[in-house]
């Protein structure tokens, strides 16, 4: 077991690891951060995304240990502290970005990461940046009005409408 | 997964010294060694992490020479990799934004998945690969599917490429995985003309030298429309057919000496 010591939603948190305690588990587990969630455990879905120093990044592919002396950002530091949504959360919600949820976390995190790097993300970039985040319910669309909406842009018809 | 410890030295001595105990594994990025981790391939008795020595990391030039260090990101190759756009064009285009937050140049090119990116790169290129102990030319480097020249606990510091007149990287990707079902890298420099093929090989990345000689004299997609190579060694899987394969690595190699005008 080593000690690891990082910033999680800016508060400093530290834990005793093992060398193969993931990143996901350590917030899930050991925190109690549930909201960082699990689908594949394959590196494939993106349910799991969070950021590591400003980066998304997929917390069932990297080693707690790793994240030692780290910024960790998760689905649960993107509210304000009384509970008032975020633009880009806020969008989701009006327009019916998500369904059942599960991937909803790890689509916020990978969103709120592109509009950090690309604020005006046109229709194509935004599909392109979610390439790594698979939704079983939304069909996307929805997942994409929201994101062209929170980045202040208009909302594009899209294709099945 | 089995149980191992992490141990993150700063330095590449330091690593070097470590990669030494028995049963120690490097750990680059984790976008392939932690999948295969999980599903009990590997047990190491320890991973030493590279993502804490600075040394490693960065992109620079020097004339014509682009040094990338062996624990940069994709994501930093396609940001920084600017005065190699075929280069920078094919990291950015790995996987997706979480994996190239995270995955390196020196684990792909020591893992040399016979679908991956950037063995066609430094193949496609004529890069040097530059370890802890020596400098190995991209052509003696690749020795098959996963199978490189690298010696045990040897560490990629750094690829060092020829920045070429000309190049360009076409991949058809598999959806699904989005490596390349048939990726290829042409370039036109002081080397010459240089075509490296990734994933339709058994044999893993490979130099299509037909297509080289016709480039030569002529370097445009008309020079090779008449080429095409036989099916035997191609992988063929429930994506493709071996002829199939055969077939794409001549459509993405004129698109490639297209792209790259
Ligand atoms: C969803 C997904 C999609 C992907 N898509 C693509 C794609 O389109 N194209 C593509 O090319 N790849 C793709 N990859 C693979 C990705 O590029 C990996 O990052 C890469 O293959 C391995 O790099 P790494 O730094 O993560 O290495 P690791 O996984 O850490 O290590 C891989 C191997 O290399 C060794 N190693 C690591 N670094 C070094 C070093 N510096 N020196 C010596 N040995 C070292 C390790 O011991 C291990 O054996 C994808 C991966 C995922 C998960
Ligand atoms: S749980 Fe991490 S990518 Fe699916
Ligand atoms: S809302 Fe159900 S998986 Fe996306």
């Amino acid at each position: 077991m080593t000690k690891v010591t990082m910033s999680v939603n800016g508060k400093s948190v530290s834990g005793e690891v093992a060398g193969n305690t993931l990143l996901v588990d350590f917030l899930r587990q050991d925190l109690r951060l549930t909201g960082t969630h699990v689908g594949c455990d394959t590196s494939q879905c993106g349910a799991c995304v969070v950021h590591v120093n400003g980066e998304a990044v997929k917390s069932c592919t990297m080693f707690a240990a790793e994240a030692e002396g780290a910024e960790v950002a998760t689905i649960e530091g993107q509210a304000a502290a009384d509970g008032t949504l975020n633009t880009l959360q806020q969008a989701f919600q009006d327009y019916h970005g998500l369904q059942c949820g599960f991937c909803t976390p790890g689509m916020v995190m990978s969103a709120a990461a592109l509009l950090k790097e690309n604020p005006q993300p046109s229709e194509a970039e935004v599909r392109d940046y979610l390439e790594g985040n698979i939704c079983r319910c939304t069909g996307y669309h929805n997942i994409v009005r929201a994101i062209m909406a929170a980045s202040g842009q208009q909302v594009p018809a899209v294709a099945a409408e | 997964m089995y149980s191992f410890d992490i141990e993150r030295p700063t330095s590449v001595a330091d690593a070097v010294a470590a990669l030494g105990a028995d049963e120690a594994l490097a750990l680059g990025g984790g976008q392939t060694l932690i999948p295969t981790l999980k599903q009990r391939l590997a047990s190491p008795s320890k991973l030493v992490s590279l993502s804490g020595i600075a040394e490693m990391k960065g992109v620079s030039q020097d004339g014509n020479t682009l040094r990338i260090g062996g624990g940069t990101t994709h994501a930093s190759v396609a940001r920084e990799a600017g005065a190699f756009p075929a280069l920078a064009a094919l990291a950015g285009n790995i996987g997706d934004p979480a994996v190239r937050n995270r995955g390196t140049i020196g684990g792909s090119l020591a893992n040399n998945d016979p679908s991956a990116c950037y063995p066609a790169a430094a193949l496609g290129a004529g890069a040097m690969i530059v370890t802890d102990r020596r400098e190995i030319a991209a052509d003696d480097y690749f020795q098959g599917m996963f199978a490189t020249a690298l010696e045990e606990g040897e560490i990629i510091t750094a690829v060092t490429f020829p920045i070429p007149a000309k190049a360009a990287y076409m991949k058809f990707e598999q959806p699904a995985s989005r490596f390349a079902l048939v990726g290829v890298f042409v370039s036109q420099g002081d080397a010459g003309v240089r075509v490296a093929v990734t994933g339709a090989s058994e044999g893993g990345v490979f130099r299509w030298s037909a297509a080289e000689e016709a480039l030569s004299g002529n370097f445009s997609a008309d020079a090779i429309s008449g080429l095409s190579l036989p099916a035997d060694d191609m992988i063929a899987d429930l994506h493709g057919t071996a002829a199939y394969r055969a077939h794409l690595v001549s459509v993405m190699t004129r698109r490639a000496v297209a792209a790259a005008g």
